[in-house]
């Protein structure tokens, strides 16, 4: 039997009709058209499901929608800002950290979760921070590029004040 | 050479990089249509059985379900080489691999769907499976594929010996010869997107339309033809985005047929999308292969003679195997050259499923075992082994000891980066114990010199129309599976005409709107695609400077065309907009569309066979890993690797780094961690992402991809391939490396903790 679930995503609030069992990637997905958080497992070992929860990031395939209704639910399409893209969004495209994508949405959560907890993390810090989230294709490397310098560049607009 | 160009050899954004930076990149799996069912296959529990019968009444009956589809509606077979066409997307008569498909159900739910497969009966009779490569020799009565041709080849699908030179005096007349038995795992390519495929019919028009994430749309919409009985013109296939292929979404799958057939049969789409176990078990991932070497060498580290010996376990279908059985042995002759070689390479059915081809297909492990061989040549003759593979480069425009022709050969150049940036002199044999280095190299090929089907047409073809807004569209059927080949295709164009990659939008998913290419496989696309595109676009450019220059009063060559327009070259003062130059040309000409092709030369060895491998150019790649291995442990610690890869000229340098480091992680996860292993049974022992270990950004070190430019006379701006080469070298540099560090020679990987430990427990025993 269906029960009603009110999510907030990306700053909106949704009133759905669902299945009890229903995850939060289901939910996102199919009942409200946010494609961009990717299924690649269903078993909570890839990553590419991974959307942040209260700013914290979560497997979406692992955790049921009725479980955090009144949490705040982020997922890749929140972080654009009025059209622009996300300092973190910018630095993956131009650093050419994404190849086929599939892992881009949920890699990209993972490191703002740890952007937002550590602005300045080392190599091995940002490495951490996405072990949970499986790359096959650019061997990681131009991934940690691109955090570095998405840092470096949200530390300086901070220090300008625009942050 | 970037100076030559104006786009070429710049850092571009790919084209598609916001969209799948914002989420907003379709892949198969997020598209839906109106009135949607929802497909899942029933799978066979046994490794080796005959299927008696099927009863699906207990499914069909219930409420939401709308087909139900078994062997039976489906006879015919398909399979990507054309001469060995030997599955059925539903089984037959006898399930061949436990995952095997045997029923499909298409119903209002995936959870119905599911329940239905569980309420179909099949009457098995489980046979005893062959799982192994000496079991199928064994046991040729046993055929795990029964019919004309076990009756004589028993489980032998294909058996190749081919031999060049005089390989017995070669090896009798060798200063130092090493021998050596390695083997290498089954590796599946886990690409993190899962095959997907959704199919609509529009009965009135007889028109089937198929979404999926294939990297050969133009071999599906074939094999679609044959197997559904539907005309190719009445199939249309389309590819959304890709979520990577790496060889692994080469060939048509079980579920683009399940999906097609009970879209017809329901008269409603169908969408399917694979667990992430199924994908494990579609498989056609890397073949395991036991390979025994014997290399003879002078004292100045000359090759005199090589002689290899490979068993490929196929699995249960033909696949690729033709294709790999040749490629393990026609990949080795270069970049070192061989005074004799020889290889006999026999593959066999098995009751797992398929190998096919993954990402360096065929010659990765032959590379690994020839790779640590040179690399005991060298400490045998007392020689460098970056010094002794700089030595005997086999050099430009030179053929190989089996005929093949290489043009470009950047191969030293890359030795000369990874020595200099590795700190290699300061290096190699002076880590101390516990650490080292080690060095490998590899070639690899640019493209297939033939279609997977025998023709005459090119191998690829653009169509490029210019539009009066001055926007420019290219049409191409390659598939961008994340390599970034539609970047490729826009730098190419914009380079010619003069654009800026916005103005430009490259269509390369429908093979209602675009010409043929034969698809994102053996590396061919940047090179064939790419000359295509700049024979079409050649074609625009010289119309437009043709009518400009008319209207001028000027000669053709006066003009140049840059920043989205064209300007007098003597006044710069005068130019036009590229829009005003496409309203002369269009008015002279009628509509600015062209269409360009790319076809290779002939190529090859003159013998049976000597075609495969063949290619219009080759990549060369060296790479130097250093590690740390525990003593205690046996740990593995990469701490760093150099990769030079020569690429011909670099379209876009952050794609080829990508690339390049790319193929060093994948091959690394060979190396340390990866192995699909089966039971007893022939079930696969690790159908997830946690008992199958890929490398995670922590497993993974730092990657420098250095790029080396060697310019190739045929590729497009002197482009070669980027996407695979560089994954060969990664395994044995490793390998060699660990010998550096603890003096030890692995010959079978993964070389996982328990097996380094037991090496490096072994050695010491010897040592007593």
């Amino acid at each position: 039997m269906k029960v009603l679930c009110t999510l907030d995503v990306n700053g909106r609030r949704h009133e759905l009709a669902i299945e009890p069992a229903t995850t939060l990637l289901e939910a996102l997905r199919d009942h409200l058209g946010l494609t961009g958080t990717k299924r690649g497992c269903d078993l909570g070992d890839c990553g590419a499901c991974t959307v942040l929860i209260d700013g914290a990031p979560r497997l979406s395939c692992l955790t049921l929608a009725l479980a955090v209704q009144g949490r705040a639910i982020t997922t890749v399409e929140g972080l654009e800002d009025r059209g622009r893209m996300h300092a973190l969004q910018d630095a993956f495209d131009r650093h050419g950290a994404i190849q086929c994508g599939f892992c881009t949405p949920g890699m990209l959560l993972s490191v703002k979760a740890l952007l937002d907890r550590n602005p300045t993390p080392s190599e091995s810090e940002i490495r951490e921070g996405i072990a949970g989230n499986l790359c096959r294709c650019t061997g990681y490397q131009k991934i940690v590029d691109a955090v570095s310098d998405a840092a470096a560049e949200l530390a300086s607009a901070r220090e300008r004040g625009d942050a | 050479m970037s100076g030559q160009h104006r786009v070429v050899g710049q850092r571009h954004r790919k084209i598609d990089g916001r969209a799948k930076a914002t989420g907003r990149a379709r892949y198969t799996a997020d598209l839906s249509l109106p009135g949607m069912l929802h497909a899942k296959i029933l799978r066979s529990p046994y490794a080796s059985a005959r299927i008696r019968g099927i009863d699906t009444s207990a499914a069909e009956v219930l409420d939401g379900v709308h087909g139900v589809i078994t062997g039976a509606d489906l006879p015919e077979t398909y399979g990507i080489i054309v001469w060995t066409r030997d599955e059925h997307p539903l089984c037959v008569d006898r399930a061949s691999y436990v995952g095997d498909g045997v029923a499909a159900v298409a119903a209002e739910t995936v959870e119905l769907a599911e329940l239905a497969c569980r309420r179909i009966k099949v009457d098995y009779e489980p046979l005893e499976p062959v799982l192994s490569f000496d079991d199928a020799i064994a046991r040729p009565q046993d055929a795990v594929r029964p019919g004309e041709r076990a009756e004589k080849h028993g489980n032998v699908t294909k058996s190749v010996t081919l031999s060049f030179g005089d390989v017995d005096g070669g090896l009798r007349t060798a200063d130092v010869r090493v021998e050596g038995e390695y083997s290498f795992e089954n590796t599946n390519h886990v690409s993190i997107e899962p095959h997907a495929a959704l199919a609509d019919y529009d009965a009135a028009a007889g028109v089937l339309t198929l979404w999926s994430c294939t990297q050969v749309p133009h071999y599906l919409h074939r094999e679609l033809s044959r197997v559904l009985g539907l005309d190719q013109s009445r199939i249309r296939v389309v590819q959304p985005a890709i979520g990577a292929g790496f060889g692994g979404k080469s060939e048509p799958f079980d579920l683009e047929f399940v999906v097609s057939k009970l879209a017809m049969v329901t008269g409603r789409p169908v969408r399917l999308v694979y667990s992430r176990e199924e994908v494990f078990l579609a498989h056609r991932g890397r073949h395991p292969m036991r390979m025994r070497f014997e290399v003879g060498a002078r004292r100045d580290g000359t090759i005199t003679a090589v002689r290899a010996r490979n068993e490929l376990d196929g699995g249960a279908y033909s696949s690729f195997g033709l294709v790999t059985t040749y490629y393990s042995g026609q990949l080795l002759p270069a970049p070192v050259k061989l005074g004799a070689y020889e290889f006999s390479s026999t593959r066999v059915f098995t009751n797992k499923p398929a190998c096919g081809a993954k990402r360096g297909h065929g010659s990765v492990q032959p590379r690994f075992a020839f790779e640590c061989m040179l690399d005991e040549v060298a400490d045998a003759i007392g020689m460098d082994p970056i010094e002794l593979r700089r030595r005997h480069d086999i050099g430009s425009n030179v053929r190989t000891i089996n005929g093949q022709r290489i043009t470009s050969n950047g191969m030293v150049q890359c030795l000369d980066a990874v020595e200099r940036t590795s700190g290699w002199k300061e290096k190699f044999r002076k880590l101390g114990r516990g650490r080292g280095i080690g060095v490998a190299t590899s070639m690899y090929i640019t493209g297939t010199n033939y279609p997977i089907y025998p023709n005459e047409m090119p191998q690829s073809s653009v169509t490029i129309k210019a539009d009066r807004s001055g926007r420019v569209t290219v049409l191409c059927g390659a598939s961008d599976i994340g390599q970034g080949s539609d970047s490729a295709l826009a730098v190419i164009v914009a380079e010619v005409l003069g654009l800026d990659l916005a103005d430009i939008a490259v269509r390369t998913q429908d093979t209602d709107l675009c010409p043929v290419d034969l698809g994102s496989y053996s590396s061919r696309v940047t090179f064939m695609c790419g000359n295509a595109a700049l024979d079409a676009a050649r074609q625009i450019e010289a119309l437009l400077r043709k009518h400009v220059a008319a209207e001028w009063a000027c000669a053709p060559d006066d003009l140049v065309l840059d920043g989205s327009r064209v300007f007098l070259r003597q006044d710069t003062g005068r130019s036009a907009s590229f829009a005003d130059a496409v309203w002369l040309a269009e008015a002279a000409e009628g509509p600015l569309v062209r269409s360009g092709g790319y076809k290779t030369p002939k190529l090859g060895g003159d013998y049976r066979g000597g075609t495969i491998g063949a290619s219009p150019a080759y990549s060369f790649t060296a790479h130097v890993a250093e590690v740390v291995v525990d003593e205690a442990t046996g740990f593995v610690e990469v701490v760093k690797v150099w990769a030079a890869h020569d690429c011909g000229t670099a379209i876009n340098p952050t794609i080829v780094e990508g690339q390049v480091q790319g193929s060093v992680y994948m091959g690394l996860g060979e190396a340390l961690l990866e192995a699909q292993v089966y039971d007893e049974k022939g079930r696969l022992t690790c159908p997830n992402l946690v008992d199958y270990k890929v490398p995670t950004a922590v497993d993974t070190p730092e990657i420098e991809a250095i790029v080396v430019e060697s310019h190739d006379p045929e590729g497009p701006f002197g482009a070669k391939e980027a996407g695979e080469g560089p994954l060969h070298p990664i395994i044995p540099a490793i390998a060699n490396a660990i010998h550096d560090a603890v003096g030890i020679r692995l010959r079978q990987i993964p070389f996982h903790p328990a097996r380094v430990l037991a090496a490096i427990e072994a050695s010491r025993e010897v040592v007593k």
